[in-house]
């Protein structure tokens, strides 16, 4: 996806824009030549292979000298050819950014469109063929699905849900509404307004409606590229890009459906009625698979603990399997996709390690950055390449209906949404929504796909979806920003997301399901309220590995919000400052309750410690992971080792065996001036211990053994402390290496029980987030938690 | 039309429809269910709102309930709790949730949001002091969490810390390390939940149709 670069000056930026024009030129060069020669080469290579076979034995016999510099480019040509497609298009990407002012005004799109063109013309212009770039497999099985994928892992599932009525109504009655009206319309212009003699007379209606259906669908890479970069408001980005998301399945049973009609040549009632069950089996069926695929994946990654470096590899073999399958059946493949991300992520990202998480982002992005910049780079290409018919009065009249039709399209549909939603849809939006239905290389490859027999008219098609495509992209991408900012629509908030926020989103989640369960009637909310319930009490038991499952969702938000500010901090440069939107000296002390106040005789100490003490919590609070951790309401009573991560069960054993030591030592300590009571039977063994008043702890047998704590009843009893400080010398050393955290420079000894419980949930907390080794695996990490 | 003719006490619905702003129907809808809740009597109590089933399932229905019985919620200076409460009392509340209208001005669509974000805040304000302390903030959270399964009180405390002082950053900004952050008072509610767009999400759609029967 496009993003802003830093700029670092200008002169800087025009160095960088001149040694990227080089590049580029040296890579034009060398592509044309490899365009050129690989047309001359192949009989000279063979010719000299069939050479160096006859005499391989004899060196100079022949009186040819032994090849110590040869040329094959044969072998390699169709990697090399990709590899520099592939990094024309990342140079272009470059490059543009360097150019000052061109990427505010012109989109990227158009920009590689006109790159693609360009290219295509120098090809054309060496006297080569143009290659056929965009064959409809390329487009369809490797292109398409990293963009659509990477849009259905993001999508925002909240604004999605909420508005689905609305985007299934624009996706499937709009594109139903425009595929008829274009094609109605157009054979009635072919058939009236030429000569009977024309070729235009002769297009039958099926075809003017395939071609109508191929057309009308709003293109979601498109779209993405162009909205991208105007950061309009949540709601407008979703409707337009959700319909262009839908839209697919109606485009795929139109297309099949009017192909199939076209072949046969009558259409009967039946076959229509058998048009509409096709369009609910190819929607849900593409979204069961996508489903399907989905649990899978998150039922996978549940165990994955301990092959961390393939996590992201299961994400995108599921994804690219249900795509494929989904094709298999002529089900919506780019429904499944969307199904498929949508549906895993939640579970997903609740087993996968920090870092999986970062691959699976990186890489998402990267390919489908990749895939948008060369889909334009080849449309621009095949539109010099491609064989063209161009007929005045079918262009036009297309573009033109296309226009109205959707203008049309989106008030209708409007006003009859409008009476169901709560936020209405103003005229402004209506005309967002109706001026960013962008056509894209969809439209074209599905026209490429159509067979020449059945379709003589294919070039006059072809031509007429280029144009289209060229006029929604060039001229309403590029004016789209300008009038956004004319017509003041709402852009996107940049505001992060707060934890108050969070907390009111619940608060009212939950507040709405209660008074609708008093209203007394099922809305909205209460079915929302029964799937999260469902949810919750089935679903993630099965898919989420270890304690997480349990995990509420606040608890979720908290902590990642912590890992962002405990990373943004770090990255900064550390310090003791907080990295807040608002700057500002606001710290925890001045918001805790004052203290009641003490008996006199203590007021000595505790006014010492209360202020190391609270210094100490801020510097725990500001630095890093605040100091009581996710990790601690779950394992009250488990090991000091992240208990998902490896040896759990080696560590249990242990466990178990140091209770039994402690039980025998306590034993001994409690009666020593007792004399040894006669062996007393189990249960009475555990009776009495289970009242001891002291808090019950083990003492370390060695420096790295795990603790437990087990604080049954007084906060301040004396064990508890040493416990903590035996404990905090064990990872004195892991501490520093790590660098991730920062530790306070002395620990009295009085700090205060929950002062203390911050250092065992921050080595845990540290250690889910070091879990994965990573590729190299750092045998000091594992070895340093686990004895 | 054949519906309005048939319902009691027809001219009290229009002061009720004036001073709420619901329409006849969905107040003919609300009273039946009131009438269902009551069991035909009077005035409602905590105890019926105990009897609904799907309540029992949702963590803060104890503030909920709580906030029927606020005198708060039904005008302006009301102040302490009430017992007991009549169909007017249970419209008025009700009326808190209503959807935005279409046309309104954006004067009218700020006093709305007023006086949703101050149902919010005075579930939150048990005490009826005027600002949401640290302790108030606390219990919200802890209420929120109480059904996730596992009772995560040092969490949920230092959910609502990290909160709070967000709270007083945005609000206060600068504060000396020895100055104390009483609570939230309602300017600063309204500042924290300023781009939150309240008015359009804190709203129930009340049907004109009468589905109390469909469901219990």
């Amino acid at each position: 996806m496009p993003s802003r670069t830093v700029s670092h000056g200008s002169s800087g930026r025009l160095r960088g824009l001149f040694l990227v024009m080089v590049l580029v030129f040296l890579e034009g060069s060398v592509f044309t030549l490899a365009v050129a020669s690989s047309d001359q080469r192949s009989p000279t290579t063979a010719h000299s292979g069939g050479h160096k076979a006859t005499d391989h034995g004899s060196h100079n016999n022949t009186g040819k000298a032994f090849p110590v510099l040869d040329l094959n480019y044969e072998n390699v040509r169709v990697p090399f050819e990709i590899s520099l497609w592939v990094l024309l298009a990342s140079l272009m990407k470059l490059g543009f950014h360097l150019v000052p002012h061109l990427s505010n005004i012109v989109p990227e799109s158009c920009l590689l469109i006109v790159v693609g063109l360009l290219v295509g013309g120098i090809i054309r212009g060496t006297g080569e063929t143009v290659p056929p770039v965009l064959d409809s497999k390329l487009f369809f099985y490797i292109l398409l699905p990293p963009i659509i994928l990477d849009a259905g892992y993001f999508l925002p599932i909240r604004p999605f849900m909420e508005n689905l009525g609305t985007i299934l109504i624009f996706a499937v009655v709009g594109t139903l509404w425009n595929a008829f009206f274009v094609g109605g319309l157009l054979y009635g212009v072919c058939q009236i307004g030429t000569e009977s003699t024309s070729i235009l007379s002769r297009i039958g209606l099926l075809q003017c409606l395939l071609f109508g259906s191929i057309i009308s669908a709003v293109d979601p890479v498109a779209v993405l590229a162009v909205f991208e970069e105007i950061h309009i408001n949540e709601l407008l980005h979703i409707l337009v890009f959700g319909e262009s998301l839908l839209n697919d399945a109606v485009t795929v049973v139109l297309y099949h459906l009017f192909e199939e009609f076209s072949g046969i040549g009558s259409v009967t009632l039946l076959k229509g009625f058998l048009g509409v069950i096709s369009f609910f089996v190819v929607a849900l069926g593409g979204v069961l698979v996508g489903v399907l695929y989905g649990i899978l994946a998150a039922f996978t990654s549940r165990f994955t603990s301990h092959t961390r470096v393939i996590e992201p590899l299961f994400v995108f073999l599921y994804s690219y399997m249900a795509y494929l399958s989904a094709e298999i059946f002529h089900l919506s493949g780019i429904m499944a996709l969307i199904a498929c991300g949508a549906v895993m992520r939640p579970y997903v990202e609740a087993n996968i390690s920090h870092k999986s998480h970062t691959t699976i982002k990186y890489f998402l992005k990267m390919w489908s950055s990749v895939s948008e910049t060369l889909i334009f780079i080849f449309l621009g290409v095949a539109t010099v390449a491609g064989p063209h018919d161009w007929n005045w009065t079918f262009v036009t009249v297309t573009v033109i209906l296309c226009l109205v039709a959707r203008v049309i399209g989106v008030v209708g549909l409007t006003f009859i949404i409008n009476k169901f939603r709560i936020v209405k849809l103003t005229t402004k939006d209506q005309f967002i929504i109706a001026y960013g239905g962008l056509r894209g290389a969809i439209a074209f490859s599905l026209g490429f796909l159509l067979e020449k027999e059945h379709f003589p008219e294919r070039e006059i098609f072809l031509t007429a979806i280029i144009t289209v495509i060229f006029f929604t992209v060039f001229v309403q991408g590029m004016t789209i920003k300008p009038l956004v900012e004319l017509l003041a629509v709402k852009k996107k908030q940049e505001a992060k997301r707060s934890i108050n926020e969070e907390i009111h989103t619940q608060f009212l989640d939950h507040l709405l399901t209660g008074i609708e369960d008093i209203c007394g009637h099922y809305g909205h909310h209460h079915w929302k309220d029964k799937l999260n319930r469902f949810n919750k009490k089935y679903v993630k038991k099965c898919l989420i590995a270890g304690e997480r499952s349990k995990e509420p969702q606040l608890i979720a938000f908290y902590h990642k919000m912590e890992m962002k500010q405990a990373i943004q901090l770090v990255e900064s440069g550390g310090g003791i400052k907080m990295p807040s939107a608002v700057p500002s000296t606001v710290s925890m002390q001045n918001i805790q309750p004052r203290p009641p106040t003490k008996p006199a005789a203590e007021r000595a100490i505790p006014q010492l410690s209360k202020n190391k003490e609270e210094e100490i919590r801020k510097i725990l609070r500001t630095n890093l992971q605040r100091t009581r951790q996710r990790l601690r309401s779950y394992n009250r009573h488990t090991l000091v080792a992240d208990p998902y991560e490896d040896g759990l069960s080696d560590l249990l054993l242990k466990k178990q065996k140091m209770f039994q030591i402690e039980k025998k030592l306590k034993e001994m300590n409690t009666y020593l001036t007792v004399p040894a009571p006669p062996p007393d039977s189990p249960t009475m063994c555990r009776a009495r211990l289970a009242s001891d008043p002291q808090a019950y702890s083990i003492k370390p047998a060695s420096n790295k053994v795990p603790m437990i704590q087990v604080d049954l009843a007084s906060p301040q009893s004396p064990d508890s402390v040493n416990l903590l400080d035996e404990f905090g010398q064990a990872n004195q050393q892991e501490e520093e290496e790590q660098g991730l955290m920062m530790k306070p420079p002395s620990r009295p000894r009085e700090a205060k029980k929950p002062g203390e419980e911050d250092e065992a949930k921050d080595q845990q907390k540290l250690m889910r987030c070091l879990s994965d080794p990573g590729p190299s695996a750092d045998e000091d990490e594992d070895g340093a938690f686990l004895p | 039309m054949g519906a309005l003719q048939s319902l009691p006490g027809r001219p009290e619905y229009s002061d009720l429809a004036e001073k709420t702003g619901f329409s006849f129907e969905q107040i003919g809808v609300l009273h039946k269910r009131f009438k269902q809740l009551s069991h035909n009597e009077e005035t409602l109590r905590r105890d019926h709102f105990n009897e609904i089933h799907d309540l029992a399932f949702n963590p803060i229905r104890t503030q909920i309930i709580e906030a029927f019985f606020d005198r708060r919620n039904f005008h302006q200076d009301g102040e302490g709790k009430v017992q007991e409460i009549g169909f007017e009392e249970f419209v008025v509340v009700m009326s808190h949730f209503r959807p935005p209208s279409v046309h309104m001005t954006e004067e009218q669509r700020e006093k709305t949001r007023r006086e949703k974000l101050r149902f919010l805040f005075n579930m939150h304000d048990t005490d009826n002091d005027g600002t949401i302390t640290l302790e108030e903030y606390r219990h919200v959270v802890e209420e929120l969490l109480s059904r996730s399964g596992t009772l995560e009180k040092e969490t949920a405390k230092c959910i609502a810390d990290a909160a709070m002082l967000e709270v007083a950053s945005i609000s206060v900004g600068h504060m000396e390390p020895d100055e104390f952050y009483e609570g939230i008072t309602f300017e600063h509610f309204l500042k924290l939940l300023d781009g939150f767009e309240i008015e359009s999400r804190m709203t129930i759609r009340f049907l004109n149709m009468d589905t109390t029967t469909l469901c219990k």
